[in-house]
């Protein structure tokens, strides 16, 4: 299963990266979404994948058990909540932008201040 | 010494806050100051004789060798003469020259403050304090010379001398640090004390070609020789500084200082004499077809630079004698004659010398003057320029190895300096009178004062030269070759071999003066003939060269820095996918644990279903169906994430994904729709892109799975959940127990983030 995921992570990074790509400011942000899922997911199968068993403890603590390892999924829960912050963000940014500018492709943004 | 120093930077200053009444004659304070200078250094003459030195040691950052040593002895007691006593006639000088232009105040700062520096360069015991002096002479020179930077002639000069010798002061600073990465010390007395290490190193060809790079382009020396001429772009007074006693004299002063440690070698003895020979040749050549009054001179000068550079290169007792002197004759009429030219320009109004003429009638004080410095120049008898010739010419037979072309180029060189000599007192005095707008008059006895004590001391030491002799001469040749010599000096040696050169050159260039004033077309085919040779310029190829090395950068920054935002990406992802594959590549195969499996079949159904929800966002025509696609790709990973007993994450995900979707959905219809904006090769090549980097993901991906380079740490929160933290979920327990402040931050940046979306969706702007 394992390299089922690894395709998929491999896909999603494809996916994310044809579409930061794209001149489409909106296409853009879905790219980075895409290029988020993808990390988060490679970070995760990175620890290496047990199935059924979260990282809860019984009362009778016993060391021996097979866990998921909680360390990545503190990781990514971190990462996926920061990721949320970064594509809201750049929504509400495009939104204004493209209010005032009525723009949306990036080929338009190719002057710097100094050039105007 | 030092204090003397520390005098021309304060006043320099003090230049900008004087107020009215002394503003006017600042050029006489400034003047006056050199004088004080000048008076110190004359009479500390008698404290110095021989070998003796005094010096003046201040530790500055003694631990890497750094420190300011101020030293007075035979050589800079020369220069130091020069500087300050030359430098307050031009000061006197300016006053008279400088009427009338607006900006006296930066430029008396400059010329002042470079005086300054001069002084402090000569006085300089440590080689990077010496350097920091020489790179200060550089600047304030290229600020002389663009002083009418109105004109873009003055500009171009400007920077081609400070590119010039800017590029010689690095290179000297790189040979510097070479040689004294041998001894461990810029110091150069500790230098000389070690000649022999020096001589011996592997570092001593390198350093010594470094070194000799930076003299040549500060002292004009071929191949570095063309920015001089550009340099009379300046106003008249700082040409005759410039070209007299600094500046340029530097390099000569530099050459003198280190000759007791790096000179008498093979290289020192060939490389040196032969660029000075060079130079001295292309210098009296040039000046013979030039028109200007200041063009000739500054080739001239040239002509003397490459004199002195080819005397010091000999490196015997007698040619370093002859350079000393030479030093000192040199300073006296190029000074004289740059005064002499610029009063000229300003009582006549032109300095073309083919509008001059016939000017003895109206300024026969300045006529007088102008002669006696000439004779100095050509040469002749009785000024103190006739012991000079004599002496470089016994001097140069001792030439090793090149005697027999430095002699004869030598002659060659002679016999053109005198024709130049004589046809410039000529065609500006005698020959034909032209009409002239204003009557010239001998008016302001601030133009010829200067002149004149100094044509006065070289006709005096011409006369009795033993008193120079046996003074500073003297001392400066002991200090060169380190050993005690007496210097006695001669106007008259007798008839010998070096009379009878002399002789041979005076009659040749006799001849070829008054060839050139009988047939006047002679010049003037010489300059055609001149000019169709020399096509190529020096100063055009370095303006070429520095305007195709600009093209050559704005076309190179243009092709990367294009402003596209995509290929940016671009060619960071590619350059990743190309190094990681590089990487695999070389690494080599890896065995893969885990194995291809289709179990269970509902995660690989909903992989299958992620990707080709992915494959659909991507190529959707419609926003919301992309968006809604994505959302199937955010929860899908939340159940992959579930399965695998991430339940925290899954729900989080679940959230975030929701919230993410909203957020488009709201903001939606405010958003454009798709626009087909690249055609399908883009698409096409971006697929290609896009499959390399994704491919070259999973490979790490499989690759990470098996790599463990320490124990989890996992372990430890598993193993201290319960026991410290009373917490059976080890997910939770981590972020908000052990990890707790890495949590706060998060909320943090989500608290910034939120805090920015409300502003940027309340603020109103109306489309601009």
């Amino acid at each position: 299963m394992e390299v089922l995921i690894a395709i998929l992570v491999g896909f999603l990074y494809a996916a994310g990266v044809y579409m930061i790509l794209r001149r489409s400011i909106v296409k853009f942000i879905i790219g980075i979404i895409l290029l988020s899922n993808a990390t988060n997911l490679l970070v995760f199968l990175s620890a290496g994948l047990t199935a059924g068993s979260p990282a809860f403890l019984s009362d009778q603590v016993s060391s021996q058990q097979e866990f998921s390892d909680p360390l990545p999924q503190a990781l990514v829960l971190t990462a996926v909540v920061i990721g949320l912050g970064i594509v809201v963000f750049t929504i509400a940014l495009k939104y204004k932008f493209f209010e005032v500018t009525g723009a949306d492709d990036l080929d338009q943004l190719k002057p710097t201040d100094n050039q105007k | 010494m030092p204090q003397i120093l520390l005098i021309y930077l304060i006043s320099s200053l003090a230049i900008f806050i004087l107020p009215k009444w002394v503003d006017e004659r600042k050029p006489i304070l400034l003047g006056l100051i050199n004088l004080g200078a000048f008076i110190f250094f004359f009479l500390g003459i008698p404290f110095i004789s021989g070998q003796i030195q005094y010096t003046r040691f201040i530790s500055w950052i003694p631990e890497i060798g750094l420190n300011l040593e101020f030293v007075l002895d035979g050589l800079s007691s020369i220069f130091a003469l020069l500087i300050t006593g030359i430098g307050s006639l031009v000061f006197f000088y300016s006053y008279r020259y400088m009427k009338g232009y607006s900006r006296t105040k930066p430029f008396y700062f400059y010329l002042f403050l470079f005086g300054g520096a001069m002084l402090g360069l000569v006085l300089s015991g440590n080689l990077i304090q010496l350097f920091i002096f020489w790179e200060l002479t550089s600047f304030l020179s290229f600020l002389l010379i663009n002083f009418f930077h109105e004109k873009p002639e003055a500009r171009r000069a400007a920077f081609q001398s400070l590119f010039i010798t800017v590029f010689g002061g690095l290179s000297l600073l790189s040979g510097i640090i070479l040689i004294g990465s041998d001894v461990n010390s810029y110091s150069i007395n500790v230098w000389i004390a070690n000649a022999d290490i020096i001589k011996a190193s592997n570092h001593y060809v390198p350093g010594l070609i470094l070194i000799l790079i930076g003299v040549f382009t500060k002292s004009a020396q071929f191949p570095f020789h063309f920015w001089l001429p550009g340099a009379m772009q300046a106003p008249t007074p700082v040409s005759s500084y410039l070209h007299s006693a600094t500046m340029v004299k530097a390099g000569v002063f530099l050459l003198a200082r280190l000759s007791p440690a790096l000179g008498g070698t093979f290289e020192w003895t060939h490389i040196i004499p032969l660029a000075g020979v060079i130079t001295m040749l292309i210098g009296s050549y040039f000046a013979i077809t030039q028109t200007g009054l200041k063009p000739i001179l500054a080739y001239t000068t040239i002509n003397a630079l490459g004199v002195l550079v080819l005397l010091i290169g000999i490196d015997t007792k007698l040619s370093i004698k002859a350079a000393m002197l030479f030093l000192i004759i040199h300073a006296f009429y190029k000074a004289t004659l740059f005064m002499v030219a610029g009063m000229i320009d300003k009582k006549v109004g032109t300095m073309d010398i083919n509008k001059l003429g016939g000017l003895l009638k109206y300024l026969p004080i300045t006529f007088i003057i102008t002669l006696l410095a000439v004779l100095s120049m050509a040469g002749l008898p009785p000024m103190l320029g006739f012991l000079g010739k004599e002496l470089i010419y016994e001097a140069k037979i001792q030439s090793p190895g090149i005697a027999n072309l430095v002699l004869f180029l030598g002659v060659a060189s002679n016999v053109l300096m005198i024709a130049v000599s004589l046809f410039f007192v000529y065609k500006i005095f005698l020959g034909k009178p032209q009409p002239f707008e204003k009557k010239p008059n001998e008016k302001g006895p601030g133009f010829w004062l200067g002149p004149l004590v100094l044509v006065v001391l070289s006709l005096f030491f011409g006369l009795f030269p033993s008193i120079l002799g046996s003074t500073l001469v003297e001392s400066a040749v002991s200090t060169i070759r380190e050993e005690d010599i007496i210097v006695k000096l001669k106007l008259w040696h007798g008839f010998n071999d070096v009379f009878f050169l002399s002789l041979f050159t005076v009659i040749l260039g006799f001849a070829l003066f008054f060839l050139l004033i009988k047939r006047d077309r002679l010049l003037a085919r010489w300059r055609a003939l001149n000019r169709s040779i020399f096509k190529f310029k020096l100063t055009e190829l370095f303006d070429n060269t520095m305007e195709g090395f600009v093209n050559f950068t704005t076309r190179k920054s243009r092709a990367i820095q294009h402003g596209y935002h995509r290929y940016y990406i671009l060619t960071i992802i590619l350059f990743t996918s190309v190094l990681i594959w590089y990487q695999v590549f070389v690494t080599g195969g890896f065995k893969l644990n885990a194995s291809f499996s289709l179990d269970p079949f509902y995660i690989s159904g909903l992989i299958a279903v992620i990707i080709s929800a992915g494959t659909f966002s991507i190529f959707a025509k419609t926003r919301i169906t992309s968006i809604i696609a994505l959302g199937v790709i955010g929860y899908g990973i939340s159940l992959i994430y579930l399965y695998y007993g991430a339940i925290d994450l899954s729900i989080t995900q679940i959230i975030v994904e929701t919230i993410i979707i909203a957020m488009f959905a709201l903001v939606l219809q405010k958003l454009p729709r798709f626009a087909k904006l690249s055609s399908s090769i883009t698409k096409f090549r971006d697929i290609i892109v896009a499959l390399i980097f994704g491919s070259v993901m999973t490979l790490i991906a499989l690759r990470a799975i098996d790599i463990d380079f320490l124990d989890p740490i996992s372990k430890y929160y598993i193993d201290n959940s319960m026991i410290k933290a009373f917490g059976k979920n080890v997910v939770n327990v981590i972020l908000v127990d052990f990890r707790a402040l890495d949590t706060m931050g998060e909320v943090i940046v989500l608290s910034i983030a939120a805090f920015g979306v409300s502003l940027l969706l309340q603020s109103k702007t109306g489309k601009t």
